[in-house]
């Protein structure tokens, strides 16, 4: 199964749009969590939504943290493509793969850090004051 | 007709390399005369004057600031009144930000970016100098206004509703607004030549992974102003709406709200930060390779800090606005992301104590001021991280502890490495070195002035020294601490007066041998000014530092043994290549010499300037003026139908000179701009939304003036709109099949109902009596229609011009660029079309 996955994860060619995938997961999380908060502060009571609001932020989180964690396994598979000697900076179909590959890898820490930063205000207020 | 030789040229044969020389030297020769040079396009011209006058900009802005800091040096002190300092400090932020920082970089970027790619300029010559000649305008327009008494005085942020009122604030509100929206259309500009640049430009072979990283850094800049700019630009019109007709959008006594406003300037505020301290850092990694002698560590690493910084910069706008009230699980989340951009800006300078601790250091005069600005740059984003957290914030908001911060910020991230970036470059454009003498009393004088000026602000402002305030009392304990930041900001002045003497001096130094710093990337292959042409053939790129790495390269790029070694058929020529790797794809034939981008930069800031003062008739006469120089524009400057098919590129590669959709540089400069522009609208759209999440009346309730669009008008706009898409895309596969006849007749209908449908969307708050001066709500909707009314004017004449361009055959089955590109504008219009009728059709009867 395992296996399986890996194998397709390294058929997908990584490119400049996917580069971009993990930086813009964390952006529509972001817009999500701020808007969903302060559209359910503003129109109703600060007390009783709160529950309501961690509760999505908390989907929120899961889904978007899946996405990244995929995207950026993607890009792991992607990155240990057989080919020519480090330190991988060839004019080579293979080094252009790998850089893009390790690129999104590491945007794609990056954004799974600051997901986590995002969803945490949610867990830490009490109500919407 | 093809007439492409079989037997390419002996390079070897230094006759054939004089007759070409010679070619390329008329074909890029600059226009003489006293008029004439002035119609220069070329990189380097253009790129001269942008950095001339953006430095000229900061030194009028920190004159300024000295005028300021002089009326501060103590307390209760009458040197300017206070209506005066508030137009010094007003037009002092807006001028560093808007007509120095932002300009800069563009200004640097237009002058380096070819010759960092290899290329002989950018891919559109003429908007690059259109762009200056707006900058140039428009930053006359805005900074002049001072000797008037009339200079803007509501802060550089110019928050509602002090600076919509008439009675408290005068003209300054409006030549900031409609003076600034001028320039911020260049910026829109430079970001597309930017883009398109960097993606569609490069070097054959120049992969991504070669990119030089200054390449990066303004890919993503660019990227970011297409995201940062357009709600400004629809707060501007927005702004001006309200103080020009009174269309209550800030005014909370008729439904308004002055906090849209800084959201809207802030959701541009925030990035811009981003938008000016990465093209300085992109200077660094350019600087701190040739200096440490080695490839740069980690090139992945600050490809992840350049493009996660400028995400990560997008949420961060409420940190300006942590003291307005919002709820605090919304500032929570932007305390978080403040938070979490350190992590990338980290990053990138570990990258670079990194490359410098594994390289041999040459401890030049750039290297000094680079290493001064990080020691600089990082106690101002120690600050942020303090200031980043809401509850500090609250006590240190407003004060000047904030203005220590941020001037610690952007001078160590933006000003002083572009100082060093000056004493880097300034042999590439002149062939002469700067004293490093001379370089180093200054930077001293700046480091030492910098630190003794800014750093006792903290302390000011801790013991509760407010900011924007002309004068303070002496019970407040700061009259010293002001005195400090008095001496160091005159000193700071010091060291800027010895770089300006440095620089008058050039001209009498000896000129110094080519790559003078024993650089390895492409930009040192140049011979400073001596050829127009920029490079003599456009190398082969195998190496993200060729002139280290690539064995014999300057000799075989002199010898014209790459591409593009001549210019037989007389035009100005580019390689344009594929986005990922390089690949040759085309060359492209770009504009030389041409008065048009002076004609059209003065009638569309005619636009503007007459609109500030009222003159509504002459604007709207310019307006149209200016509309017909872009048309002349189009129709004799672009998708000119090459003499054959094809040509020899060198190296035995034989390339098109054309190419449509996709594959042309067109396609994707309408690409981008649609971004920018689709990025305006949804920042009306949010407007909408913000009010209706913030106020229990909107929609208002249902009485003569404020209901309305209705369901009807919206729809048949919304019909009319689509049925234009259709046919546009109709027009492109038919013509495309040789169907000319059948795309001519689509296209004209098409025209005809694309313009009916931007009047039909005017027809719902028409018919319905939407009063726009009596409630937001009609207001914002009124807005909204307006915009896609325009819009679809704007297509209609689109898709009139590409039936002319049919008609006269200027465009063909084969040479089809002119109906793609407008099919892409036809996309965006339809998508706008769909989102802002189906909200103000649809939404009131939701809420």
């Amino acid at each position: 199964m395992i296996h399986r996955l890996y194998k397709l994860a390294k058929r997908l060619k990584s490119s400049l749009w996917r580069l971009i995938v993990p930086p813009t997961i964390w952006a529509l999380h972001f817009l999500f969590s701020y808007v969903y908060a302060a559209v359910r502060c503003a129109k109703s009571g600060s007390a009783e939504v709160i529950v309501d609001i961690r509760t999505g932020i908390a989907v929120a989180t899961v889904v978007a943290l899946l996405l990244v964690a995929a995207s950026g396994y993607i890009a792991w598979a992607q990155s240990r493509i057989h080919g020519d000697l480090p330190p991988y900076q060839d004019s080579t179909d293979e080094d252009r793969l790998r850089f893009l590959a390790v690129s999104t890898l590491l945007l794609a820490g990056l954004s799974f850090v600051a997901i986590l930063f995002t969803a945490l205000p949610a867990f830490l207020f009490e109500d919407c004051t | 007709m093809s007439v492409v030789a079989n037997n390419p040229p002996d390079q070897n044969d230094p006759t054939v390399r004089a007759a070409q020389e010679e070619r390329l030297r008329a074909v890029w020769s600059p226009p003489r005369g006293l008029f004439l040079r002035w119609t220069d396009t070329n990189n380097n011209a253009v790129g001269i004057w942008y950095t001339l006058t953006a430095f000229g900009m900061m030194l009028f802005a920190g004159v300024l600031a000295l005028i300021m800091r002089t009326q501060l040096a103590v307390p209760e002190n009458d040197l300017v009144s206070a209506s005066t300092y508030n137009q010094l400090f007003t037009l002092h932020g807006s001028m560093m930000m808007f007509l120095f920082a932002v300009p800069m970089f563009e200004a640097v970027s237009v002058l380096i970016l070819p010759q960092l790619l290899g290329a002989r300029d950018l891919p559109f010559p003429r908007l690059s100098a259109f762009g200056y000649w707006s900058f140039l305008i428009g930053g006359v327009f805005v900074a002049g206004s001072i000797f008037f008494d009339a200079a803007p005085d509501g802060g550089w942020f110019m928050y509602p509703p002090l600076s919509t009122e008439p009675s408290t604030a005068g003209i300054g509100a409006d030549i900031w607004m409609l003076g600034l929206s001028f320039i911020e259309v260049s910026s829109i500009a430079a970001a597309v030549e930017l883009i398109v640049g960097v993606l569609k430009c490069r070097p054959p072979g120049m992969r991504l992974n070669l990119m030089p990283l200054y390449a990066w850094y303004i890919l993503v800049v660019a990227a970011m102003i297409l995201f940062a700019f357009p709600p400004l630009i629809a707060g501007d019109l927005l702004f001006e709406m309200e103080r020009l007709l009174d269309w209550p959008f800030f005014d909370a006594k008729r439904g308004g709200d002055s906090l849209l406003w800084q959201h809207l300037f802030w959701i541009f505020g925030h990035p811009e930060v981003y938008i000016i301290f990465l093209p300085s850092i992109a200077i660094f990694a350019m600087v701190i390779p040739t200096f440490a002698q080695r490839h740069l560590l980690g090139y992945p690493w600050i490809v992840l800090a350049a493009v996660g910084t400028g995400f990560l910069s997008f949420g961060l706008w409420v940190h300006h606005m942590f003291a307005t009230g919002l709820p605090n699980i919304s500032l929570g989340f932007f305390s978080a992301a403040s938070e979490a951009v350190v992590i990338p800006t980290a990053v990138q300078i570990f990258a670079f104590i990194a490359t410098l601790w594994a390289g041999r250091v040459v401890w030049s005069t750039p290297m000094l001021y680079g290493a001064g600005s990080l020691a600089i740059f990082v106690i101002g984003g120690l600050t942020g991280v303090m200031v980043a957290v809401a509850p500090f914030d609250w006590q240190a908001h407003d004060t000047y502890f904030i203005v220590a911060h941020l001037h610690y910020v952007l001078i160590g991230g933006s000003v002083i490495p572009l100082f060093a970036g000056l004493y880097y470059y300034w042999p590439l454009v002149t062939a002469k070195k700067l004293s490093d003498r001379l370089g180093r009393i200054a930077f001293w004088m700046m480091f030492v002035g910098f630190n003794l000026g800014f750093f006792p602000m903290h302390i000011s402002g801790l013991m509760g020294m407010p900011r924007r305030v002309y004068t303070y009392s002496e019970a407040l304990g700061v009259g010293t601490l002001n005195f400090m930041s008095t001496l160091g900001a005159y000193l700071f002045a010091a060291g800027v007066a010895v770089v300006v003497v440095d620089l008058c001096l050039s001209p009498w130094r000896q000129r110094v041998q080519r790559n003078p710093w024993n650089a390895g990337t492409l930009e040192w292959l140049e011979f400073s000014q001596q050829e127009n042409w920029g490079v003599r053939s456009v190398p082969l790129i195998e190496s993200r530092y060729p002139l280290w790495d690539q064995h014999d390269f300057v000799r075989q790029v002199d010898e014209g043994r790459y591409f593009l070694p001549d210019a037989e058929e007389g035009y100005r020529e580019l390689m344009i290549t594929s986005v990922l790797d390089a690949s040759p794809l085309q060359v492209a034939r770009i504009g030389g010499p041409s008065p048009i981008p002076v004609i059209a930069a003065i009638v569309l800031g005619g636009v503007f300037i007459l609109t500030t003062f009222h003159f509504y008739w002459a604007a709207l006469a310019s307006g149209l003026a200016a509309l017909v120089v872009f048309l002349w524009w189009l129709w004799t400057g672009t998708g000119i139908i090459p003499e054959k098919t094809e040509k020899h590129a060198g190296l035995g590669i034989v390339l098109p000179l054309y190419a449509s959709g996709p594959a042309s540089s067109g396609w994707w400069a309408m690409f981008i701009t649609m971004i920018g522009d689709a990025t305006a609208l949804a920042g009306l759209i949010f407007g909408y939304f913000f009010y209706w999440t913030v106020h229990a009346d909107f929609p208002p309730d249902p009485l003569p003036g404020q209901t309305g669009p209705g369901l009807y008008w919206p729809m048949v706009a919304l019909a009319l709109i689509l049925a234009g898409w259709v046919l546009t895309i109709a027009a492109r596969e038919t013509n495309a099949r040789g169907r000319v006849w059948f795309a001519r007749v689509a296209l004209a209908v098409a025209a005809a109902v694309t313009g009916t449908g931007g009047l039909a969307g005017l027809a719902g708050p028409w018919r319905t009596g939407l009063d726009p001066t009596l409630h937001v709500y009609p207001a914002i909707v009124w807005i909204l229609v307006i915009w896609i009314a325009a819009h679809a004017a704007l297509g209609a004449i689109m898709q009139l011009f590409v039936l002319a361009r049919s008609l006269a055959g200027r465009m063909t089955p084969v040479y089809d660029g002119d109906v793609r590109n407008i099919t892409v504008y036809e996309h965006f219009l339809a998508l706008s079309a769909l989102i802002t009728f189906l909200v103000i059709g649809f939404f009131p009867r939701l809420a």
